[in-house]
């Protein structure tokens, strides 16, 4: 499934990972005290895999991804480090970073109605994307940006391009974001709930579409969702992320079907299944910890069914491959129903 | 975009109507002409001959209905001080004013934008709050106060430049305008940046205000994730709209940077028509003072026009309708 091949004149040793995210740390300073959105974070992408990030409102999704980037609103302050094709962005000036993104890594929203400019064209805004990182003339940016409209499914590519956002519904304008990013053939798309906004119909097709785009050109994708039966149709592997943290990551197999970690056990159970039907589906007892006052120890604490007294020290990483981070993991059933939610 | 035109020409045809009832009415509040005009010996027959030459002796009503009819032929009356028609001594003075209240607004757009932007983008930095404070500053400090400061520094104790008065001008049209001599234009700085002031801190709040909220929208992130530098992020997907609150306030201004520039023209002895009508209503000259208002009316009526058009062109969404294919 891993298409490990390197792009073209792209030196990468043998088995590198396209991105290595290791100890990431996004904090806040705010007048509450310091959010620490994102808390030692590790992320691991290889060459065209689809990993899904999966977690409740609030766990820290849309801040990681945008660190990445280097695009998180002050006050916010970014740690770690971020290997991206052998180099840290972590520590990449601002005008290194420009030229890898939209170039190198591409980002698509939660909110079409919101990612396009309202005041722009859809051709303004596309040809400055492709002059951003090509030396080509107006006419040939022109060109490109029809091309990618037309790839992504816009029907008469030419008319739409001189239209301006609010002309287009919302899966047509998220096709056009995706459009965007497809626009230097990047080697990382990272997308935030990009079918959270849509109709389910037209979450499919564009689910579908950006499944088939990035299959046939080699990039590898970043897919932050709170919705675990889509991610578990479309990626290769799983990340949980709670309160900041990972607690869960493996392949989509591991972890949907013997997931170890409480937390992601409730997340499946949440998800709605055809064996339960008729059934209450099982929420996660509480919420979500404020980033301002999180529990001692494992963060998941007050709301884990398998809690107990050492879980008040902070749990590590268990396990090789699939991980998890907890000292109680769920026991590994015998082929559980929860293979039901990739149905 | 024709069916709003025209919808907006009926609005303000109905606009300027009613605007001249309520001149009409208002005028007579401030006091009664004939004493002024009158010299205190002349004997009550002249006092008689004058009112009915003046149409005074006729009832409210009548007079107004006289005076629409003149007034929708473009006669405003003749002013009782020059013997001129008035709208002439008003239209006369109007370049004077024009062209000091659009100096004074290329002052406030070229820097209360940058400025504005710039504390918007860093509003915690020690440049962005010295900006919020001088603007407070623009806002609070009374115009004709400012404007002696004025003097008293640039023209009085470093005589750099003239205290009062237009300077040479040079015609276009024939229509004398200041800016095109170099004396004209040393006439025209102090004032100029006297009426900004006051705008300059609205431009600098409203760009402020603009960019803070703009600068945190999705599609600025998305902008910056396709790889813009931040030059085009800021000066085109931040700039273009903020640019539409600023240009509807502005233009909206620019009526009453005109109709109050009463008070700068008062103290640069600016020969304008802010000037003109302080000087009529000392002298009771009722048509000079409706012509002035009239003016100032229909000056705000096509103001808002223009301005109603502008906002269309610079926001696709309304100039193309809201329909979402
Ligand atoms: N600019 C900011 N200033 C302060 N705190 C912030 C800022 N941006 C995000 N946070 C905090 O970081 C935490 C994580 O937010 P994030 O948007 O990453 O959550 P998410 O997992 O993407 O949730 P959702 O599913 O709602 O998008 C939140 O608690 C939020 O309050
Ligand atoms: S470490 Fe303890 S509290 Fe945390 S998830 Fe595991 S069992 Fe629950
Ligand atoms: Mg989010």
């Amino acid at each position: 499934m891993n298409q490990d091949q390197p792009m073209k004149g792209q030196q990468i040793e043998a088995g590198a990972p396209l991105l290595r995210v290791e100890g990431l740390r996004t904090e806040f300073e705010t007048r509450a005290g310091a959010v620490r959105a994102v808390d030692g974070v590790d992320l691991e992408i290889r060459r065209g895999e689809i990993l899904g990030l999966v977690g409740e409102s609030g766990s820290g999704k849309s801040v990681t991804g945008l660190s990445l980037l280097g695009l998180v609103d002050p006050p916010g302050r970014v740690g770690g480090r971020i290997l991206f094709e052998g180099e840290d962005l972590a520590r990449a000036g601002e005008r290194r970073l420009r030229h890898i993104r939209g170039a190198r890594i591409a980002m698509i929203f939660q909110d079409p109605m919101m990612t396009l400019n309202p005041v722009l064209s859809v051709e303004t805004q596309m040809v400055e994307a492709v002059l951003a990182h090509a030396r080509v003339t107006r006419e040939e940016a022109r060109r490109r940006s029809r091309d990618a409209l037309a790839r992504v499914g816009i029907p008469s590519p030419e008319e739409r391009l001189r239209a301006y956002p609010h002309q287009f519904s919302g899966g047509m304008r998220q096709r056009v974001a995706i459009a965007i990013a497809l626009l230097h053939a990047p080697a990382l798309i990272i997308a935030d709930e990009p079918t959270t906004a849509l109709d389910v119909t037209i979450q499919a097709q564009i689910l579908f579409e950006v499944q088939k785009l990035c299959r046939e050109t080699g990039t590898a994708l970043l897919w932050i969702t709170h919705d675990l039966a889509v991610v578990s149709t479309l990626a290769d592997r799983i990340a949980v992320m709670y309160a900041g943290r990972i607690v869960e990551t493996g392949s989509v197999a591991e972890v949907i079907d013997t997931p170890r970690h409480p937390y992601t056990r409730g997340l499946i159970n949440s998800v709605p299944s055809r064996n339960r039907r008729g059934q209450p589906l099982a929420q996660i007892p509480g919420m979500t910890p404020s980033l301002l006052d999180l529990p001692r120890g494992c963060a998941f604490r007050p709301r884990c069914p398998r809690a107990q007294e050492d879980c008040q020290e902070e749990p590590g990483l268990f396990g090789a491959g699939h991980r998890w981070r907890c000292f109680h993991p769920e026991p590994v059933p015998a082929m559980g129903p929860a293979t039901e939610v990739r149905a | 975009m024709l069916v709003f035109i025209i919808r907006r020409l009926t609005q303000s045809a109905i606009v300027v109507a009613v605007m001249s009832v309520l001149v009409f009415a208002g005028i007579f509040a401030i006091g009664d002409p004939i004493d002024v005009l009158i010299s205190p010996e002349a004997d009550e027959a002249e006092r008689a001959a004058a009112i009915a030459r003046l149409g005074l002796d006729r009832p409210m009503h009548e007079q107004f209905l006289a005076f629409a009819q003149e007034a929708a032929k473009g006669d405003l009356g003749r002013s009782f001080v020059h013997g001129v028609p008035a709208l002439d001594i008003v239209l006369q003075r109007f370049p004077a004013t024009l062209e000091l209240a659009l100096a004074a607004m290329l002052i406030a757009v070229l820097l209360g934008i940058p400025l504005g932007v710039w504390a918007g983008l860093r509003p915690d930095g020690i440049a962005g709050r010295t900006i919020m404070t001088g603007s407070i500053l623009g806002f609070s400090l009374p115009t004709f106060w400012v404007g002696m400061l004025l003097i008293m520094i640039f023209a009085v104790t470093l005589g750099w430049l003239p205290a009062g008065g237009r300077g040479a001008t040079r015609e276009i049209l024939g229509v004398p305008f200041s800016f095109l001599t170099a004396d004209g234009l040393a006439h025209l700085v102090l004032p100029a940046i006297n009426l900004a002031l006051f705008k300059i801190s609205l431009v600098i709040r409203l760009a402020r205000a603009g960019t803070r909220e703009v600068a945190l929208q999705d599609y600025v992130k998305f902008a910056r994730a396709k790889g813009l530098s931040a030059r085009r992020v800021v000066g085109v997907h931040i700039l273009k709209n903020i640019m539409i609150p600023v240009v509807t306030v502005l233009g909206l201004e620019l009526g009453s940077v005109i109709a109050f520039s009463v008070v700068t023209e008062t103290v640069f002895a600016w020969p304008g028509m802010g000037k003109l009508l302080i000087d009529s209503i000392l002298q009771l000259d009722r048509p000079v003072v409706v012509a002035y208002l009239m003016v100032t009316v229909l000056l705000f009526v096509v103001i808002n026009l223009v301005v109603d058009l502008l906002y269309s062109l610079l926001d696709p969404r309304i100039r193309l309708g809201g329909s979402r294919s």
